[in-house]
This record gives C-alpha cells, structure tokens and sequence, in this order.
C-alpha cells in the first residue's frame, strides 16, 4: 500500500514495529514504532505520558516527510 | 549412520499456548516434540528424530529480533542437531520473519543446516528465500500435510549433506541461485525452440527469468508542513465501532474510508480494530494507539501541519493477498490525489 500510494505522486511515511517487513515491502520512509498491537502508545504509560510519546512519533514522522531522501531511509530519531 | 538429530521452532499458536494475547510469549524450550513436529516427526519415519521443540511468541520476537535470536541460538546449541527446522509459517507475516530471521541466524552462527516452509507471499519469504531454503507452502494451515511432505525429504537430505536439486523438483522457493549444468539440446536450438513456441502462442519457459525489483522512487520532501493536507492511512484495522462495512479480520476483500470531521480523538466508544492478527486490546481501549487522530488534531490547530484529510483509510492487512493491497492502494492514492492530499502518514501493526 506504502509503495502504490507513493507511486501515485504522494510522499508516504510508514509508522511501524516490524522495519525490516516495511524495507521489504519497499517503504522510503520508514519511523520504527512501539509495539506490533500498539505502535503509536504504550499502556503502561499514563495517559498524559503516553500522548507526548505518540506526539514525539508523529513529530519524526513529519520530520521525514519533510526530509528529501535518495534511497529506503529508516527515521530512528 | 546414528539418528538424525533435529531441532524444531514454533510459535505460540502451534504450540497450543494461545493466541494473540499470548503472542509475547518468551522462548521456551521442551524437550521432545510439539505441535506440527508430530507429523514432522512421523514423516521421518525413524530416520529422524526432533529432539527439541523451541517455541516463541510472534510479537516477541518481532519486537526483539536481537535478544530472541540470541536466546534461541543458546538453545538450539544445547541440543547439537544435524538439521533445524522452522515452521511452517504458511501466511503468518510475524511466524514467517521469525522462521526465516531465527533459520537465517542459526545457518550463520551455528553452521547446521536449516528450512523452513511458508507462502510466497510472506514477508519473511522475500527477506530470506537467498540464505535459506524456504518450502512454497499454501497460505494456510489447511497446506500443513503437503508442507510436511515437501519440508521432510528436503530437511533429511539437508542433514545428510546431499546435494539438493532445483527448486522445481523440491519444492522450495527459488533462491536465485545459478547452477551449470549440460543440457542435451545446444544454446542457439534451445532459444529457437523458445521462439517458435511464443511466435506460436504456445507456454514456454524461460532459462533466465529476470529479478522483480519493484522499487518506487522516493517522492520529493514536503517543503512547507505547514501548508500540508496529511491523510492518515492504516492496515491497523482501526473502524467505527461495530465495523460497519464489516472488513474481514483476515485476508481482507476490501478497505474502508471513514469521515473524521469533528472528531478530536478516537475513543472505545466511537472506534475498535477489526483487525484479527494482533492482541486487539491495546487498540480497543485507545484507537489512536494506531491511528493518530489525537496528536494530528492538536498539531492541526496549532498550525504545524496545514490540515489533517477528513477521511482516512482503513484495512486489515493479515494474510490479505499482495495483489489485493495492492488493488486498494491505487484507488485510495487517486482519490487522496484529487482531495488535494499532500502527504500520507500510513501506520501498521
């Protein structure tokens, strides 16, 4: 999905656990996250806690988009 | 020659602990066999034995390649075996990379042979067909009998060190490995045969398939966020509560597009996950956990992106088919293209 949305013309970040499935599947933009059933939260957090860290990721997912990048580049921070 | 010693690796789900809740489940190691190795086993016929049954949770793995690989590496090296086997891992994406990661690392630093099986669309088949012999497998369990036919002469033969022939005669994902051999027709006979068969309409079979790379370029930066219209996008199975298009918990047939005008904050009441891969818990509770509706909405207003799409998109990618994502990707791109979408944030479980 990454790849075809791309493919239309849009700039696509991809916000997932598992990196080296979103290499394979040929993501250019790639923002490792938190957990496979909660990638963007972590319930051991409290809720305030939990949101900056969501907002953190959204934050570096920005960042990417806004970053030009010649090949597949993962966003560690 | 002594007994074939083997050592088997499963997931929690074929080791009958449990399902997605479970799927955090720490390696473990039991002595003798489980699960799937009971037909494994049975299909040796005596000519081998799997000594040692390691099991691991999917999302435990995947979530610590690094520890679990070292971890199961300690294990398998206990046990000393001829052959190592993984799986089958049909269509699980999390099962298949963890096979083909775990094989692939026991192969390199313990130097045993390795297989495993799993569906040709796996992720974990693509990451690893080169370094590993991975057996085509159906795309679920319901292949498990011809997968246990192909893995079992394959996984003796790799024991004993025989030589292992073409991908074709034994039934494993071809590793773009290329072998010489003498053919009995000559080169220039061969490709005009080849030639004739095409001019003719007629099936022929190339000798030299080519690599499908099929990499898009990366689209140039957004320049000024914000200005952007970002849409959000998942394979999460994030939905309104009671998913009402009712997209299917696995291999999905379709996608949703759901307005979010208004909405500052997806909550239990109003969304839920209908994917059915992963502990939906997580998700239940606080549906932003996998699409940031919250956090978009307060950049929003505080003007760091332009503004976020009214719809996002939304389907279950468990064991859905390549060519279907695929199929709802390009309708959902033209329709972000003509809503003026500058850029997707896409998330994944």
């Amino acid at each position: 999905m990454v790849k075809e949305i791309e493919r239309a013309g849009i700039p696509v970040v991809h916000m997932c656990t598992v990196t080296p499935i979103s290499m394979t599947v040929g993501a250019n933009r790639i923002v490792p996250t938190i957990a496979i059933p909660h990638p963007l939260g972590n319930p051991n957090l409290d809720f305030e806690e939990e949101k900056s860290l969501r907002r953190k990721l959204v934050e570096r997912a920005l960042k990417a988009l806004t970053t030009e990048v010649e090949e597949q580049t993962i966003f560690e921070e | 020659m002594a007994k074939i010693k083997a050592v088997h690796y499963i997931n929690q789900f074929f080791a009958g602990i449990g399902g997605e809740e479970k799927a955090d489940y720490k390696p473990e190691v039991r002595e003798g066999i489980v699960g799937p190795g009971m037909a494994i086993n049975a299909g040796f016929k005596g000519e081998a034995e799997i000594v040692a049954t390691i099991i691991c949770g999917d999302s435990y793995f995947n979530e610590n390649i690094e520890e679990a690989k070292s971890e199961i590496i300690e294990m398998v090296k206990k046990y000393d075996p001829d052959i190592f086997i993984a799986g089958p891992a049909f269509n699980a994406g999390r099962y298949g990379v963890a096979c083909g990661t775990i094989a692939d690392a026991v192969h390199k630093e313990l130097g045993i042979p390795v297989l495993t099986g799993m569906y040709v669309e796996n992720p974990g088949a693509d990451m690893f067909k080169k370094s590993v012999y991975i057996v085509s497998t159906k795309n679920s369990a319901a292949g498990m009998r011809n997968a246990v036919k192909q893995m079992v002469p394959l996984a003796l033969k790799l024991a004993k060190g025989e030589e292992i022939e073409s991908p074709e005669e034994e039934g494993y994902i071809a590793r773009g490995v290329r072998k010489n051999y003498f053919a009995e027709k000559r080169g220039s006979e061969r490709a005009v045969d080849m030639l004739l068969k095409k001019l003719k309409g007629e099936e022929f079979v190339t000798e030299f398939p080519m690599p499908d790379f099929d990499r898009v370029e990366p689209e140039a930066a957004i320049k000024d966020m914000s200005k952007a219209k970002i849409a959000l996008v998942t394979s999460g199975g994030i939905v309104p509560k009671g998913n009402p298009d009712h997209i299917e918990s696995s291999s999905a047939s379709k996608y949703g597009k759901y307005d979010i005008e208004g909405i500052k904050d997806l909550t239990k009441e109003t969304h839920e996950t209908a994917h059915g891969g992963y502990d939906p818990v997580y998700a239940n509770e606080d549906p932003d956990r996998v699409l940031p509706v919250d956090v978009l909405r307060d950049l929003e207003k505080e003007g760091k992106i332009g503004s976020l799409h009214r719809y996002f998109y939304t389907t279950v990618g468990n064991g859905t088919a390549v060519a279907s994502a695929k199929a709802f990707a390009e309708k959902i791109a033209k329709e972000l293209l003509s809503d003026g979408v500058n850029a997707v944030i896409l998330t994944s479980t």
